[in-house]
C-alpha cells in the first residue's frame, strides 16, 4: 500500500476527524507526546498535529484534527483512500513517562485527544490516572469512553453545563483537590489561557504542571526557530526542546502574542477557501 | 588566438528597479557571443592557479577550451568529472575567493568570469540535451545512505553511485536541496536549476525519500544496522540568535524562518500558497553574511519602505559573496556598520517598533583575523523597526548527534572528525556545516565528494 494513504476516517463532531493513516516508519517509532508534519497539496503549509494513536505490526497511526483554518478544513474534507501529500515524524520529545504516583491529565476541546496517549503511557507505567476533560458543550466533548478506559476516574467539565460539571476544568481539579486527592502531577492540553490558568491553579495547589504547547511551527526540526518560547527564562524550540514543558514558568502571554502573528492571513485564506470549496458531506 | 587585454564582461542583470519587484532570476545567463568572446580571454595556463583554487577541482582552462571550440556538451562533460552541479556552483560559488581570485589576469584586465562561463556551459549543454549523467561503475551490491538533502549529501551520493553503490537520499523536509532550497532565494538560485541537478543524480540511480528526520524517524544506529556505510550532510539547520532582550517579540525572524517561509514554502505568492510572511515598512537585518544579504533582498521585494543591514563590524569584513552585497546595494538596500544590537524595543501588543544599538569601533584582530568590534562607551540610539531578521550565522542541527552518543562533537555541536576524515563511529563519514558550523555550498560539496572517496575504500576493504 502507498505511505500516507487514509485507511478510515470519521467524525466525531462537526468539526473534528478521526483519521486512521497508513505510516509505517512513524508508527514503529512514534512516542507518547510526539507529532507529526503534515502537508495536503502542493504549496501547502506544514501542519503540526499531534500522534493519538499508533500501531507498529500494522504500520498505522492515528490522528484527530480540529478544522480551524483553510488547511485543517481541506485536512477533513479527505476521505478514505486517499492521500496526505506528505507526513513527517514522529516529531518533538517525548514525554517523561515514569511513576510520578498519582497524575492528573487534563484535555481542553481537542486536547483531550492529544492527552490520551500520555494517559495510556502513564497508566502503564503505574500511575494513578485521572482525566479531567473539558469542552464548550455536549457534543464538543470526545473521546470520553476511550479515556475512560484507561484512566482510574474521569472528570467531565463543559461551560454551559451539557453534560458533566458546569464550568472549566479548573472546577473540576478544585473539586479533587477537595475532596483530599493527592495528585502529583499534571499534564494539560488545551487552549492556551486553559493551559495558563490549569497550570497557575495547580502551582497553588502543589501539583507540578506540564504544559504542551502549540506555537506556530514550519519545519519542525528545530531548523527556524518561529516556535521558540520563554521557558525559565530560557529560549526553547517547541518543535525539538518540546511541545511538552514544566508549565509553572512559561510565558504564555508570549506565547498568544506569537501564535496570533498571522490570525488576519489564516483568516483571510479560510475565508476564501470556504467560498471556492463545494462541501462533500452537503452539510454546510 | 587567447584575447587576454579584452574587458572581462561582468553579464547583464535585471534592472535593479524591475529586479527588486520580482523573484525571476537577477544575472543573465551569457549568450553564445559573450560566452565566447570571455572564453577567449583564457590563457590556458599550464599550472592553472584557477584550478588549483577551486576547492572541488574543476579542470578550467580544459573546460573552457572545449567551450571556446564549441563543443558545450564536452565542456560540460569535463567540469562533471569533478563536480556533478555546475549550474549551481556556477551561480553560488564565491568565485573571488576561489578560481577567479586567482586568475593571472585578475589584476591587469579582469579576472576571466569562469562562474559565468561554468553556468552558460551548464545551461546551455541541458537546453541542447548534450547533458551526459556520468557513467556509473558495474554494481557493488554494497548500501549507502546520504541523510540529507544540501550540496554536501547530493554532491556525496553522487559520487557513491558513480562508484556503483546503492545509494538512497534521506530528506527531513518536503522538498529536495537543503539549503539551496530553504536558503538561497530563487532569484539567486531558480528552483528548476535545483529541480534539474537532482534529475541528474536521479537519473544515475540514485534514491530519494521525503520526509525523513534522522534520529526520529530512524536513529543513525538503525540506519548502520542495515546499510554499509552512512554520510551525515545533515547541515547547519539550528538558528544562531542575538540572545538580547526583546528578541521573542512579534515581527522578530531569525534568518533561517524568513528565509524557509520566503524560499521553501515559496510565502511570496501567497494567498495562492498557504504560508504567509509578514513584512514592516522598516526592516532591520543583522550581519552580513551570504544569508544576511539573502533576507535583506528578500525581504526588498516583499515591497517594504526601507531594508537596512545592520553589521558589528566594519565593509571590510563582511563575509558575504563580493557580487551579492553589491546587488544589494544596487537593489537599495542600506548599510549600517560598526553597530551592536543590545534590546528590541516594542509597543504595548509585543510589536517589534525598534532596536537599540551602540556603535563599534575596530580593535585588534580576532583568531580568524578580522578586527574585533569593541563598543564605545555611551553611544546608545535606536533605528525604528517593525521586521527585524537576525542573520548572525548557523549552528549544526543536534537531532542527529543528541540521539547517537557514540558520535563526539566539539562543545559548539559541530561532529568531529579523526584525520582519516571518518567520525567516531565505523562506517559513518560527515561534511558540509555539521562538521563546519555554517559554511558555503562550495565547501560543503567538497566535503561531499571527498567523503564519498573515503567511504569508497571504506566498502572496498569491507
Amino acid at each position: 500500500m502507498q505511505e500516507n494513504t487514509i485507511l478510515s476516517c470519521e467524525s466525531l463532531n462537526s468539526a473534528v476527524v478521526k483519521f486512521v493513516i497508513y505510516k509505517p516508519a512513524i508508527a514503529r517509532a512514534a512516542k507518547a507526546g510526539q507529532f507529526v508534519i503534515l502537508r495536503g497539496r502542493e504549496g501547502g503549509e506544514r501542519v503540526p498535529v499531534t500522534l493519538v494513536d499508533w500501531d507498529s505490526e500494522k504500520g498505522m497511526i492515528t490522528l484527530i484534527i480540529q478544522a480551524i483554518g483553510k488547511s485543517t478544513s481541506m485536512f477533513n474534507n479527505l476521505q478514505a483512500g486517499e492521500c496526505f501529500l506528505n507526513i513527517a515524524g514522529p516529531l518533538g520529545t517525548p514525554v517523561e513517562i515514569k511513576k510520578y504516583g498519582t497524575v492528573a491529565v487534563v484535555g481542553g476541546g481537542v486536547g483531550i485527544a492529544e492527552v490520551y496517549p500520555i494517559a495510556r503511557a502513564l497508566k502503564e507505567a503505574g500511575n494513578k490516572v485521572i482525566a479531567v476533560l473539558g469542552a464548550r458543550n455536549k457534543e464538543l466533548l470526545i473521546l470520553e469512553n476511550e479515556m475512560t478506559k484507561v484512566c482510574d476516574e474521569t472528570l467531565c467539565a463543559t461551560d454551559d453545563g451539557s453534560y458533566g460539571l458546569k464550568g472549566m476544568v479548573t472546577d473540576a481539579i478544585t473539586q479533587l483537590h477537595a475532596r483530599g486527592e493527592k495528585i502529583d502531577a499534571g499534564f494539560i492540553i488545551g487552549p492556551i489561557p486553559m493551559m495558563k490558568f490549569t497550570s497557575r491553579l495547580m502551582d497553588k495547589l502543589g501539583i507540578t504542571p506540564y504544559a504542551s504547547l502549540n506555537p506556530i511551527m514550519l519545519d519542525g526540526t528545530g531548523m527556524c526557530g518561529c516556535c521558540r518560547v520563554s521557558v525559565e527564562g530560557k529560549v526553547r524550540f517547541a518543535c525539538v526542546d518540546g511541545p511538552m514543558f514544566p508549565s509553572s514558568t512559561i510565558d504564555f502571554d508570549e506565547l498568544i502574542r506569537r501564535t496570533s502573528e498571522y490570525k488576519a492571513q489564516e483568516a483571510e485564506i479560510l475565508a476564501q477557501y470556504k467560498k471556492d470549496h463545494i462541501c462533500k458531506c452537503g452539510l454546510h | 588566438m587567447p584575447n587576454p587585454s579584452a574587458p572581462r564582461n561582468n553579464g547583464s542583470q535585471q534592472e535593479p528597479e524591475v529586479r527588486k519587484h520580482n523573484f525571476d532570476e537577477v544575472a543573465r545567463t551569457f549568450t553564445k557571443q559573450e560566452a565566447l568572446a570571455e572564453a577567449e580571454r583564457c590563457l590556458h595556463c599550464k599550472n592553472a592557479r584557477c584550478q588549483a583554487n577551486c576547492p572541488v577541482g574543476v579542470q578550467i582552462p580544459a573546460f573552457i577550451a572545449l567551450l571556446r571550440e564549441g563543443k558545450v556538451g564536452q565542456a560540460a562533460g569535463k567540469i562533471m568529472e569533478t563536480s556533478l552541479l555546475p549550474a549551481i556552483c556556477g551561480r553560488v560559488c564565491p568565485q573571488e575567493k576561489h578560481c577567479e581570485g586567482n586568475c593571472v589576469l585578475k589584476e591587469k584586465f579582469g579576472a576571466v568570469n569562469i562562474g559565468m562561463l561554468e553556468r552558460y556551459t551548464a545551461d546551455t549543454a541541458r537546453k541542447e540535451g548534450l547533458l551526459q549523467p556520468p557513467q556509473t561503475a558495474p554494481k557493488t551490491g554494497k548500501k549507502v545512505i546520504c541523510i540529507g538533502s544540501g550540496p554536501s549529501s547530493i554532491a556525496a551520493a553522487a559520487e557513491l553511485a558513480r562508484a556503483g553503490h546503492e545509494v538512497t537520499v534521506l530528506e527531513a523536509l518536503h522538498a529536495f536541496g537543503g539549503v539551496l532550497r530553504y536558503g538561497i532565494p530563487s532569484f539567486r538560485l531558480p528552483r528548476e536549476v535545483i529541480d534539474r541537478e537532482i534529475e541528474t543524480i536521479k537519473s544515475m540511480g540514485v534514491k530519494f525519500v521525503p520526509d525523513v528526520l534522522v534520529g526520529a524517524t530512524y536513529t543513525l544506529k538503525e540506519l548502520l544496522a542495515q546499510y554499509d556505510a552512512v554520510y551525515v550532510g545533515s547541515g547547519a539547520g539550528l538558528p544562531t540568535l542575538t540572545g538580547i532582550k526583546g528578541e521573542n517579540a512579534v515581527g522578530v525572524y531569525s534568518a533561517n524562518e524568513f528565509l524557509t517561509r520566503v524560499n521553501l514554502m515559496q510565502a511570496y505568492k501567497f494567498p495562492q500558497t498557504d504560508t504567509p510572511v509578514k513584512i514592516g515598512k522598516r526592516v532591520i537585518v543583522l550581519g552580513a553574511g551570504n544569508s544576511a544579504m539573502d533576507a535583506a533582498r528578500c525581504a526588498m521585494r516583499l515591497g517594504p519602505d526601507a531594508v537596512t543591514i545592520a553589521y558589528r563590524r566594519s565593509a571590510a569584513e563582511m563575509p558575504a559573496r563580493a557580487a551579492e552585497v553589491e546587488h544589494a546595494k544596487e537593489e537599495g538596500v542600506a548599510f549600517e556598520f560598526l553597530l551592536t544590537p543590545k534590546e528590541v524595543l516594542t509597543d504595548d501588543a509585543g510589536h517589534v517598533t525598534g532596536l537599540k544599538f551602540t556603535r563599534n569601533e575596530l580593535g585588534d584582530p580576532d583568531e580568524k583575523g578580522r578586527r574585533r568590534p569593541v563598543e564605545i562607551a555611551g553611544s546608545e540610539f535606536v533605528m525604528p523597526a517593525d521586521t527585524i531578521i537576525v542573520a548572525i550565522g548557523q549552528r549544526p542541527n543536534p537531532i542527529i548527534t543528541k540521539t547517537t552518543p557514540e558520535l563526539k562533537t566539539t562543545s559548539r555541536g559541530v561532529l568531529e572528525l579523526d584525520e582519516q576524515g571518518k567520525t567516531s563511529l565505523a562506517g559513518v563519514y560527515a561534511g558540509g556545516d555539521i562538521i563546519r558550523g555554517g559554511a558555503t555550498v562550495l565547501l560543503a560539496m567538497k566535503d561531499g565528494i571527498e567523503a564519498a572517496k573515503r567511504i569508497n575504500s571504506y566498502l572496498e576493504g569491507k
